[in-house]
């Protein structure tokens, strides 16, 4: 499992988990895991469904913390100040503000599309318009939807397509600055032409953020990712460079679901 | 498939299809026994009332001579207690809503107060104005006045208005609040931002339909001493001198339409049928009034909410 971290000029890390361990009331969800996540590159987590990859990503922001009977064990270390995610002594809302996460189906406020985006930063307390204004347009233009939007920020985010609406999703999780960005298969509600577009927007983001990002399409994963994690059964079975995890995988069963003979 | 094969599943299909037709005759039959029954009642009331209703009738106080008779105490009564209900109802009812979905731990507590709430919903009226009485009238001295039948007619749809936000909040899609946590947003500011706004339709439409109920109520009223026969009007609201003066109005005696209606029935004259033939269809116009604002208000908010 740590051949990545052995490997030469690796990047800097983001966050590590650390024996991670997972339940939902009695049922053992997530086993064991330890992975890093490097900053600002793009991790793909991929694992036939039920396999735990959404409950993980999900530990990165919390967001079992809204549920009654969930319950973690281990660390997930974020870097670089090392504060441990998953500390009842760390508020889940400081969490969120840090990390922030687009959703399996696009699900915009039904708000304008402005508002939208000024969430986040309504939520931190942000009030000086001409700031919000710019943040918006920057998280926009980041999402790729600036030129689309720019004439009907007034309008409701329901109007847009799907696609879109995806984009929107991502501009409301860019505009306040996280370290950390957390895709939760974002595009499998989405038809081709769309999915297209938020892989490559995906790839561009790195730039600026580090991306987590669960997907049943391995094909995606390979576009897109820098790492790789195969998860089965709550296990980390397998975590390495991506054309190192799709080439040449060491363990035989990544192999298997990879080629298609399983999964 | 044969044509005698053919012949029998035509049959079968047509026997079939009788069967439906006469289920749709019996349904038109079953809907018209309750609407023809309310537009008799409307309109009988109508043609006995509609001829007495005029400028005069709605600002004139009762009279010992029927022709004289008029409602002004009454509509003036009821509204000034629609005031107090609504003021009192919206709040709590709402912030018990939001809390219960929102903020309640589920557990066996949160589970008996669900339980017991919807069984107040079928508490008889009167029963919640002997709690008034006994509480409102004579515990907190607040005597026979505006302000104890607002209170009483709050509590009674109560219930009503916390079930209804309840069901408006639980139609927002769980997704959403997920992506208002996901901002790093606290359950206060998501109730702000999204739940509120997201359920006030529905939250509206559950208070409309609480106060058309509550301004038909007389039982609870009668109960707690409204009176019968009034010949003046509470003092103004918020018109006295401030700030003690602006709150007299909730102390004062007064009557509502019901009771009105109630009180003219019991003569013996023919003249105070009419009236109160008259009363009542003003009493079921403003309820109608109210369910449709309740219908118009819902398709304001809703147009620009779709998930």
């Amino acid at each position: 499992m740590n051949d990545a971290a052995n490997h030469e000029s690796l990047p800097g890390l983001k966050a590590e988990a650390r024996n991670l361990n997972f339940f939902y009331d009695k049922f053992h969800a997530l086993k064991n895991i330890n992975m890093p996540v490097y900053e600002k590159k793009v991790t793909a987590l991929i694992g036939p469904s039920g396999c735990g990859k959404s409950t993980y990503l999900r530990c990165f922001n919390r967001m079992h913390d809204l549920y009654p009977g969930n319950r973690y064990e281990g660390a997930i270390e974020f870097h670089p100040d090392r504060t441990n995610l998953l500390s009842p002594k760390v508020d889940p809302i400081e969490v969120r503000m840090r990390i922030s996460m687009v959703f399996q189906k696009p699900n915009p406020f039904p708000k304008s599309i402005f508002e939208n985006v000024a969430y986040g930063l309504r939520v931190r307390g942000e009030r000086t318009r001409s700031v919000i204004e710019d943040k918006v347009e920057m998280a926009l233009r980041g999402a790729a939807l600036w030129d689309e939007v720019k004439d009907r920020l007034k309008e409701q985010g329901a109007n847009l397509s799907g696609g879109q609406q995806q984009r929107l999703c991502i501009a409301r999780a860019l505009a306040s600055d996280p370290e950390l960005m957390l895709f939760d298969e974002p595009t499998s509600a989405l038809d081709p032409i769309a999915t297209a577009s938020i892989e490559e927007l995906v790839s561009e983001l790195k730039e600026k953020v580090t991306v987590l990002i669960v997907t049943h399409n391995m094909q995606q994963a390979a576009r897109i990712s820098d790492f790789t994690a195969y998860m089965y059964l709550g296990e980390m079975v397998e975590f390495g460079v991506t054309d190192q995890i799709f080439i040449k995988p060491q363990k035989k069963q990544t192999e298997d679901y990879i080629t298609g003979r399983f999964g | 498939m044969n044509q005698q094969e053919l012949q029998a599943l035509r049959t079968l299909i047509a026997a079939h299809k009788r069967k439906d037709f006469l289920f749709g005759i019996l349904g038109i039959f079953a809907l018209m026994i309750g609407v023809l029954t309310f537009l008799s009642l409307f309109a009988n009331m109508a043609i006995e009332g509609l001829g007495r209703i005029d400028a005069d009738f709605l600002t004139s106080f009762p009279s010992r001579r029927a022709a004289n008779a008029g409602i002004l105490s009454a509509w003036v009564g009821s509204t000034l207690v629609m005031l107090v209900t609504a003021f009192a109802a919206v709040p709590i009812g709402v912030a018990s809503g939001i809390y219960l979905e929102e903020y309640a731990p589920k557990n066996w507590m949160t589970d008996i107060i669900e339980i017991n709430i919807s069984n107040l919903a079928g508490v008889p009226s009167i029963i919640y104005g002997l709690l008034a009485l006994g509480l409102f009238v004579y515990t907190f001295g607040l005597g026979q006045s505006i302000l104890s039948a607002g209170l009483t007619l709050a509590l009674l749809i109560l219930p009503v208005v916390i079930v209804a936000t309840r069901e408006a909040i639980r139609s927002i899609p769980q997704i959403i609040r997920e992506g208002a946590y996901a901002c790093g947003a606290t359950t206060w500011q998501v109730v702000r931002d999204h739940i509120v706004p997201y359920s006030s339709a529905g939250i509206l439409t559950g208070i409309i339909i609480g106060m058309a109920r509550a301004i038909g109520e007389t039982a609870p009223i009668i109960t707690i001493g409204a009176l019968t026969f009034i010949a003046f009007l509470p003092p103004a609201p918020f018109a006295g001198d401030p700030p003690a003066g602006m709150f007299d109005w909730l102390f004062a005696p007064f009557t509502v339409m019901p009771i009105q209606m109630f009180n003219w029935t019991s003569r013996p004259e023919a003249a105070f049928a009419t009236n109160a033939a008259a009363a009542g269809f003003i009493l079921v116009l403003m309820t109608l009034a109210m369910n449709g604002l309740a219908i118009w208000l819902r398709y304001r908010l809703r147009k620009n909410i779709n998930w």
